[in-house]
């Protein structure tokens, strides 16, 4: 037996969407034949209504295993399983499948079907109507950020791995379930488009507020998409289950700290989010508009730089004052080097987003990939020295 | 050798229908047969390798013989010539369709069934279409090959154009004895090839632009 510690799931802060519930899990445990120690040993946790729990550990160390037994995908040996007020642990799996999205790594979709067939597919099988389900389509691929005319009749083979991991995003959200299950689904991507596809996760979720549960062996990635982490070792024993803040603070075990790391004087880099930076707004211009209009604009702002917008408000290039007085018109130039983060990537990822594209700012994105501002690397350099006088007075 | 084909291109036509409906309807029955089969086992390693074992010694089978075991019980005429020629259709189809669904990416079997897929939904809407065209270049394969097995079969009076070489091969040194082997064997080529051309758009037709490579 593993000394589990009762989990403390104080609801969700007020004025928060909530459309998830609550997971219970009983003491389950999960053993193998020929295996003498139970690969979950009766395991207990409270994950509470609209909560983003990631579970982090080594490898080997059953998270994931206890992971799919929350959906049956592996059927526990022992306890039970609880969905709101629901036993689910004998429930149809099937059934109880298409109540639970479930993503995992490059996401999984059927390379034969179209992004809409994938997309459509759970609400097909509870037997939506046509016209509903090719709504639903739509509206998901809009709300990963893919634009539902170009992406729907093509196929996954034809995306690039962020633009799949979006999709597996959208599928397993297309029935609205209360639940997510997420097994290290951004593992398979460069560290850039992880980055965005967390910051649109974190979008999506502060849209939706589903009860998500979400494997990572990133640590990193635990602190930023975590309103809780749970630290497992062997066994999936839970050795401390917390707020990122908490653990970070106050390691439970010696073992907790090494796997947290050390660097405990830039813990702000991931602690503190952009949006609670002051972001600068700056002059926009749309594709097509008179260019020496916009530079007119910009010089009454004091800006040297503007920042195009393409159809759908998103931004897609930062021409300076120099460049666009060259033009006649405003481009439809889609700079791929631009830096772009989101309201809520951390200072780590906006600093790691600058210097990759060696720029002294960024832009910040908020709702539906609008622009919400610019970043700019002062900014985030006062904010760190801000919050390391604190951390010292 | 074209004035013989000439006289008699009214029975020749006819042959060549015969052979071409016995070959298709026999490599139709069996892949359906190779494709329970396949469904019935690939997920048991153990039924795996037995279907494969069965698949291999299966084709050693000289067709002669078995047509001539067939004679015992069923008698001359085209009910032992159908159970051969399935029987060699079969093989075939069943060695790859057992190879093509176990090729499917776990990761799709996984999320098919996270999904809330049912084991017989997934197999028919993810592990079947993404096996296909593995599935079809079996029946390809097995087409070409009951296409000179089904010839056999005029052996046990058996519809088709075997019916021509036989005939010529029993009378050699006749009168168009030659011409007669001869028309069968060409014509019997001429059909495979364009059976083929056949299965080859098909397989074009029937597989998904997504996993086309």
């Amino acid at each position: 037996m593993s000394d589990t510690l009762p989990a403390p799931p104080a609801p969700a802060p007020p004025g928060r969407r909530v459309s998830g519930v609550p997971i219970r899990l009983e003491e389950v445990t999960k053993r193998y034949p020929g295996q003498d120690r139970p690969a979950v040993d009766s395991v207990s946790l409270d994950v509470a209504a609209g909560e983003t729990v990631m579970f982090v550990g080594p490898s080997g160390c059953g998270k994931t295993t206890l992971l799919k037994m929350v959906n049956r995908l592996i059927e526990p040996s022992d306890g039970r399983i609880h969905l709101g007020d629901e036993d689910v642990t004998t429930q149809d799996p099937d059934r109880l499948r298409r109540r639970i999205g479930y993503v995992i790594q490059a996401g999984g979709l059927f390379p034969h079907m179209t992004v809409g067939t994938n997309v459509g597919m759970v609400p097909r099988m509870l037997g939506w109507e046509k016209a509903r389900v090719a709504g639903r389509i739509d509206e998901l691929l809009d709300l990963v950020g893919l634009d539902p005319d170009v992406y729907r009749d093509r196929y996954p083979k034809e995306l690039s791995g962020g633009q799949q991991q979006r999709v597996g995003v959208a599928r397993a959200l297309a029935a609205d379930p209360p639940v997510l299950l997420m097994d290290e689904p951004f593992g398979a991507v460069d560290p850039i488009t992880r980055q965005r596809l967390q910051d649109e996760l974190l979008r999506i979720q502060e849209e939706l507020g589903k009860t998500i549960v979400f494997v990572t062996h990133d640590f990193d990635e635990a602190v930023k998409l975590g309103d809780r982490i749970v630290v497992f070792d062997v066994g999936a024993r839970i050795v401390q289950y917390d707020t990122p803040e908490a653990i970070l603070a106050d390691p439970a075990e010696e073992y907790v700290a090494d796997f947290v790391g050390a660097g405990a004087t830039l813990k702000q880099l991931t602690l503190t989010r952009v949006h609670s930076l002051q972001l600068r707004q700056v002059t926009t211009a749309s594709i097509g508009d008179d260019a020496a209009g916009a530079v007119a604009r910009a010089r009454a702002a004091g800006d040297d730089f503007v920042v195009v917008l393409d159809r759908r408000d998103r931004p897609i290039s930062w021409p300076t004052l120099a460049e666009v007085s060259r033009m006649s018109a405003i481009p439809d130039t889609v700079d791929e080097r631009l830096p772009v983060v989101g309201l809520q990537s951390t200072l780590n990822d906006a600093l790691d987003t600058m210097l990759a594209a060696s720029q002294g700012g960024a832009v910040v994105l908020g709702r539906r990939d609008g622009l919400a501002g610019i970043v700019s690397i002062e900014t985030i350099m006062e904010a760190i020295q801000r919050a390391r006088r604190e951390t010292a007075g | 050798m074209w004035d013989f084909v000439v006289d008699r291109r009214g029975q020749i036509a006819y042959q060549a229908f015969q052979h071409v409906s016995l070959v298709v309807q026999c490599v139709l029955l069996g892949t359906v047969i190779a494709l329970v089969l396949a469904a019935l086992v690939y997920r048991s390693a153990a039924a795996t390798s037995l279907a494969n074992a069965v698949s291999a010694v299966g084709l050693t089978v000289p067709a002669f013989a078995l047509l001539g075991i067939l004679l015992a019980p069923f008698g001359f005429g085209i009910t032992p010539a159908v159970i051969a020629v399935t029987f060699y259709a079969a093989l075939p189809v069943l060695r790859n369709a057992v190879v093509g669904l176990a090729g499917v990416d776990g990761a799709l079997i996984e999320s098919a069934r996270g999904m809330g897929m049912s084991r017989p939904a997934t197999l028919l809407r993810v592990e079947l279409p993404l096996a296909w065209p593995v599935i079809l270049a079996g029946v390809r394969v097995s087409t070409q090959m009951v296409m000179g097995i089904a010839a056999i079969a005029a052996y046990v009076l058996g519809p088709g154009l075997g019916g021509f070489i036989f005939t010529g091969l029993s009378r050699l040194g006749g009168a168009n004895s030659l011409n007669s082997a001869l028309v069968g064997t060409i014509a019997i080529v001429l059909l495979a090839l364009v059976l083929d051309l056949l299965l080859l758009l098909l397989g074009r037709l029937t597989t998904p632009r997504g996993i086309r490579v």
